[in-house]
Order: structure tokens, then C-alpha cells, then sequence
């Protein structure tokens, strides 16, 4: 596959709103190209004839009945918030985007 | 921080269409209306106390394992048949990647390249008589997101605020997303066509009983897509999406608008910026959102957590068996039911009150009473007020019963016509019930057989001449004391009892 850029690792930090120095890049850009070359191996299984898949069971149609289940409750959702106000999670304003 | 919003030039909606086609594309999300979410048996209860209904699936808890709600697939399924789509034998969902506080999964579980439903059409029905054919692209499951509140600066808007509040309530419930194929040839009816699509879709959902499609709370949301050809032209043009256009008005409004706009950009020379925009309900204009760009890049992928969704044939018949009457076959014999005329039926249908009326009859009100009450003066205020009838009266709280109630105030003889129309503006004034206000007002006919009799003494006491000339055969003079008596009874005699009591006193009847 081809090879990690920069520019790939800098286009991902932006979607994922993590603010990396020029340093942090340049290690990001060795470490996650290690990472996706030690996954790489599985391209050297053999999969002629077999049926391209994403989930390893041959499950369809797994489902629920639409029957009310407890929630967690207020009080426990928020216990994990950094920040709570009016009940609800406090984030910080976020600028350029849409409501 | 106050916000004004500056309009952009804008050509007249007829300059606009002497030069150009419009091409529209509608994005209509529609809640659900199951008692869990799409994924998780969480409640999906409006206007219950913030973040009271989630679990740690619809939270995006690690190891939380979403499964599907069997009866979301089956609306989704019966949505897709109502639309006269296909329905894929085997889809998947898909995560659609992106980082924003409305979905603490930091995805959206949504489908991507196969939708459960695609290929369908939608006939809608045009005030001329006409119909347009809708073509549908796809109908696909998703969920809703949380609901932010932004807080500080200009209330509710994005910009100036200091944070935002989320609540996860919404995140979860499910949502269908219908989309459109590029809608051509509409011309000058562009608006008209836009608007009978989103009221005609309405309709249809709320005859499949899928949702409660309330566009006024949210469980219907628009979006409009347009863009201009120059006639004669075959290209399309660059495209505008306008978000969270969510009322039928609104809806015909922001089509009528973005028109202009791209008409005068284009006229100018410039190029129409690919971008979402912000419709103002108040103003009535759009104003520029973000441009696309690859901060838009969901990357897309099968979702690993849930398996595909395979319908066999025999349910996918099984389900179009359970399909409701067409909105178009019913309103034709609701038309016949109700003894409208062709033009009555049209307004009402325009009006967007074939529910409300359908509601107010099935209440105990004549189909005329139910036509005339609605279509008047709270058809008059609400347009005042900007807003369709059906949000309107339910902002009121009026409701079919305020309705059946008023009839019954007329035919039991309390009200005449006159004393039924001031008490229906009490009514929308906010001052109770139809009996509640007739009572505080004092509005009551005279039923009362000696005061009527005494005030037709006393006025043809004081009209000997009048009264000769009746008794001589002159009849139609009446009018002249009748009018008298209902003066002297303050209005409140039956004008029709008058006549009987005094042509009984003159010896004529």
C-alpha cells in the first residue's frame, strides 16, 4: 500500500481536532507507519476465491424488539462528563461549523 | 454579540427564470417514532429531562454492542415500499467518521453505498392540477444526533458562543434519510413543487404511522439542495445546501430565495460557491455556512458491529401488505365523504388541513364546520404570524374538540353564527374553551320566551304604522321590526324566533 505522508497524518489530526506540533507529526508519521505496516502482513494471506467479507460470522438480521430498556440515569451519564451544566455535558465552543 | 444577517443581491424570482432552470434536491430526515432507539432499548420519550435516556451504547461507551431495533427495519422497509422504491436484499451499515460534540460515538451509524431502500418515485399533486413526478435516489437508515444548546453570546446560534451544552437524549433515535434525484423541468413552479414534495411526504409517513413527522419539534427535518441551468443548457450548476429548512413554507420560501441568489451570482459572472447555508426563518434569506472541503472526508467503512440486514422476500410482501391507503386515493374520498367541492378540497389540501379536519370530524364536527372554523381566522392569524395552521393552533393549544365543542354551542341554539365567530377569536385569544369564553362574555341567545315576547311588545308598541302595514299583508316589513327587537335584545335573540313571535302577535302566521 502506499506509503503514510505527512499531510496524511496533519488531514487526520484536523478531522479528529488534535493540535500536533511539527515534531509530534514528524514521530506520528514513523509510529503510525509502523503500525500499518505491521497490519499490511494480512495482505499476504492468500484470498483467491474467497468472497470479500467484514464481519467473521455469516450472521443477517440480528435484531431487538422495540421494548423499552433502563437507561443509565442522568446522574451516572454525567459522572463521567469533564464538565456538566444544566444537566447536560458542558464542551467548549467550537468556531466555523454549523449548529 | 447581536447577529445581523446581510442578503445578498438577489435577481426577482422572474428575471431569475427568464434565464435560468432550477434543479432542486430534497433531503428529508424523518424520526422514527419507535418507543427505543435504532440501537439500543433506550427511550425515545420528547421533552423528557436531559441526558435521562441513555445507556452506554447510544453513549459510545468502549465495548458497548449496539443491536438493531426490528421494528426501525420494518418503518424503514414500509417507507421505502410507500415510496415505490426497491428494497435491498442484503445491506449493510456503515460509520460515517466525524469529530463534533452532537455524537459522542465520534461516528454516526448511518448507511452508505447500500441503502435498504432506492429507486423509487413520488407523485405530488400541484394547485394547478397537475402532478409532478418526484424521483427517489435512496432512503436510507441512520440515527439522530444529540442536541446542542450554545450558550453565551447571540441565543441558540453558533457564533459568539462561549460553550455548548449537549444533551443525548436524541442521539440514537432512529432517523430514515430520503433523498431525491436532481428535480428538473419544475421552472417557475420550482417553490411549489418543493414544498407539495415535503407536504405530500408528510402525508404519506403520517399514513404509515412511522413518525409523528412534526416539523415545528423536529421529528421532520429539510434540506434543500438547488442550483441554477442556464436555459437550454444540460449541465447542472453548481449546487447550494440549505440547512434545516423546517416548515412547508419555509420550505417553498428558501427555494424561491436561493433561486435569486444564484441568479444574481451567476449574472454577475462570478461562480456559485459549493456550501452549505443557514436559512432565517425570520428574514427570510440564506446566509453562507461553511464551504465543502476535506474537512468533509467521513471516511466511510461497514459497520463491524452490527451485521448486515438481509429482508426475504416474504417479508419485504408481507409488510407492503400493511401498506395504508395512497394520500392521494384518500383525499379523493375524503373530497367525496366530506361533499367539498374541487376548490374547497384544493385549499384545505394547500392549506395543509386534511388531518386537522379529518381529526376535528372524527371528533363529532360536520365536515363544514370543521372546514369553515379551521380555514378562517386561524388560517388568517397564522399566516400573520408567518407559521402553517396545523403548528399554529397547536402552538394555541386549540384543538378539534375546541372545534366540536363551538358546533355544539350553534346547534343546541346557545350562539348564532355571529356570537360563534366572536367566541372562536376568544378562543384564539386564549381566553378557554368556546363554553368558558360564551360564558365569560356573557354570549348567550334569548332563549327565554317572556323576555323575547316583551321586547316584540314593546317594539310594535312604539311601530303602530309598521305594524298596520303587516297585518294589512305587507309582510316583508317585517325585517324593519326584527331588526328592532334584536337591537333591544342586544343582539342576542334568534332573528329567525323574532319573526315567528312577532307575525304570531300581528295574528299574520
Amino acid at each position: 500500500m502506499a506509503e503514510l505522508t505527512r499531510d496524511d497524518v496533519a488531514h487526520l489530526a484536523r478531522l479528529a481536532r488534535i493540535d500536533l506540533s511539527d515534531a509530534e507529526l514528524d514521530r506520528m508519521v514513523g509510529e503510525l507507519g509502523i503500525i500499518l505496516e505491521s497490519v499490511a502482513t494480512v495482505q499476504q494471506a492468500p484470498t483467491d476465491g474467497v468472497e470479500p467479507m467484514s464481519h467473521p460470522l455469516p450472521l443477517t438480521n440480528v435484531t431487538r424488539r422495540d421494548e423499552v430498556r433502563p437507561s443509565l440515569g442522568a446522574a451516572a451519564v454525567l459522572a463521567g462528563a469533564p464538565a456538566v451544566e444544566q444537566d447536560r455535558f458542558l464542551v467548549p465552543r467550537i468556531l466555523d461549523e454549523e449548529e | 454579540m447581536t447577529t445581523t444577517h446581510v442578503g445578498e443581491p438577489v435577481l426577482s424570482f422572474e428575471e431569475a427564470l427568464a434565464a435560468y432552470d432550477p434543479v432542486m434536491g430534497l433531503e428529508v430526515h424523518v424520526e422514527l417514532n419507535t418507543a427505543t432507539k435504532m440501537f439500543c432499548g433506550c427511550a425515545t420519550t420528547f421533552g423528557a429531562e436531559p441526558n435521562s435516556q441513555v445507556c452506554p451504547v447510544c453513549l459510545g461507551l468502549p465495548g458497548a454492542l449496539p443491536v438493531v431495533n426490528e421494528k426501525g427495519v420494518e418503518s424503514a422497509i414500509r417507507i421505502g415500499l410507500a415510496l415505490n422504491c426497491e428494497i435491498a436484499s442484503w445491506c449493510r451499515f456503515a460509520r460515517k467518521n466525524y469529530f463534533y460534540p452532537d455524537m459522542p460515538k465520534n461516528f454516526q451509524t448511518s448507511q452508505y453505498d447500500e441503502p435498504i431502500s432506492f429507486d423509487g418515485h413520488l407523485d405530488v399533486e400541484l394547485s394547478d392540477g397537475s402532478t409532478y413526478r418526484v424521483e427517489i435516489e435512496r432512503a436510507h437508515m441512520e440515527e439522530d444526533t444529540g442536541k446542542s444548546l450554545h450558550v453565551g453570546g447571540s441565543t441558540g446560534r453558533i457564533h459568539g458562543a462561549d460553550h455548548s451544552l449537549v444533551d443525548y437524549n436524541r442521539a440514537g433515535i432512529p432517523l430514515i434519510e430520503i433523498v431525491t434525484k436532481p428535480m428538473l423541468g419544475a421552472g417557475e413552479q420550482a417553490p411549489e413543487v418543493a414544498r407539495a414534495y415535503v407536504s405530500a411526504l408528510r402525508d404519506l409517513l403520517k399514513a404509515l404511522g412511522v413518525s409523528d413527522v412534526r416539523m415545528e419539534q423536529g421529528s421532520m427535518r429539510c434540506d434543500v439542495n438547488l442550483s441554477l441551468m442556464p436555459k437550454g443548457s444540460t449541465t447542472l450548476g453548481t449546487r447550494s445546501e440549505t440547512k434545516n429548512v423546517n416548515s412547508l413554507r419555509s420550505v417553498e420560501r428558501a427555494v424561491r430565495y436561493e433561486v435569486g441568489r444564484h441568479a444574481a451570482v451567476l449574472a454577475s459572472g462570478r461562480r456559485v460557491v459549493q456550501e452549505t447555508r443557514h436559512w432565517h426563518e425570520d428574514t427570510g434569506i440564506t446566509t453562507s455556512g461553511r464551504e465543502k472541503s476535506d474537512a468533509e472526508d467521513y471516511r466511510y467503512f461497514p459497520e463491524p458491529d452490527l451485521v448486515p440486514v438481509a429482508p426475504s422476500r416474504e417479508t419485504v410482501e408481507a409488510l407492503r401488505a400493511t401498506l395504508p391507503e395512497n394520500p392521494a386515493t384518500r383525499r379523493k374520498r375524503l373530497q367525496s365523504d366530506w361533499g367539498y367541492s374541487d376548490l374547497e378540497m384544493r385549499d384545505v389540501v394547500n392549506a395543509g388541513l386534511v388531518e386537522l379536519i379529518e381529526e376535528t370530524v372524527a371528533a363529532g364536527a360536520t365536515p363544514a364546520g370543521a372546514r369553515k372554523w379551521w380555514s378562517g381566522e386561524v388560517a388568517r392569524r397564522a399566516n400573520t404570524e408567518a407559521q402553517d395552521v396545523v403548528t399554529y393552533a397547536a402552538s394555541l393549544g386549540v384543538t378539534p374538540a375546541h372545534v366540536v365543542e363551538l358546533e355544539e354551542l350553534v346547534t343546541s341554539g346557545r350562539l348564532n353564527d355571529s356570537m360563534a365567530r366572536q367566541v372562536w377569536e376568544g378562543v384564539l385569544d386564549g381566553e378557554g374553551s368556546p363554553t368558558a369564553v360564551a360564558d365569560a362574555r356573557g354570549l348567550q341567545l334569548v332563549r327565554d320566551d317572556g323576555a323575547l315576547e316583551a321586547a316584540v311588545d314593546e317594539v310594535i308598541a312604539a311601530n303602530p304604522d309598521v305594524a298596520q302595514k303587516i297585518r294589512d299583508g305587507k309582510v316583508q316589513a317585517v325585517g324593519a321590526l326584527i331588526g328592532q327587537v334584536m337591537k333591544a335584545t342586544k343582539g342576542q335573540a334568534d332573528a329567525g324566533q323574532a319573526r315567528t313571535v312577532i307575525l304570531e302577535r300581528l295574528g299574520v302566521s
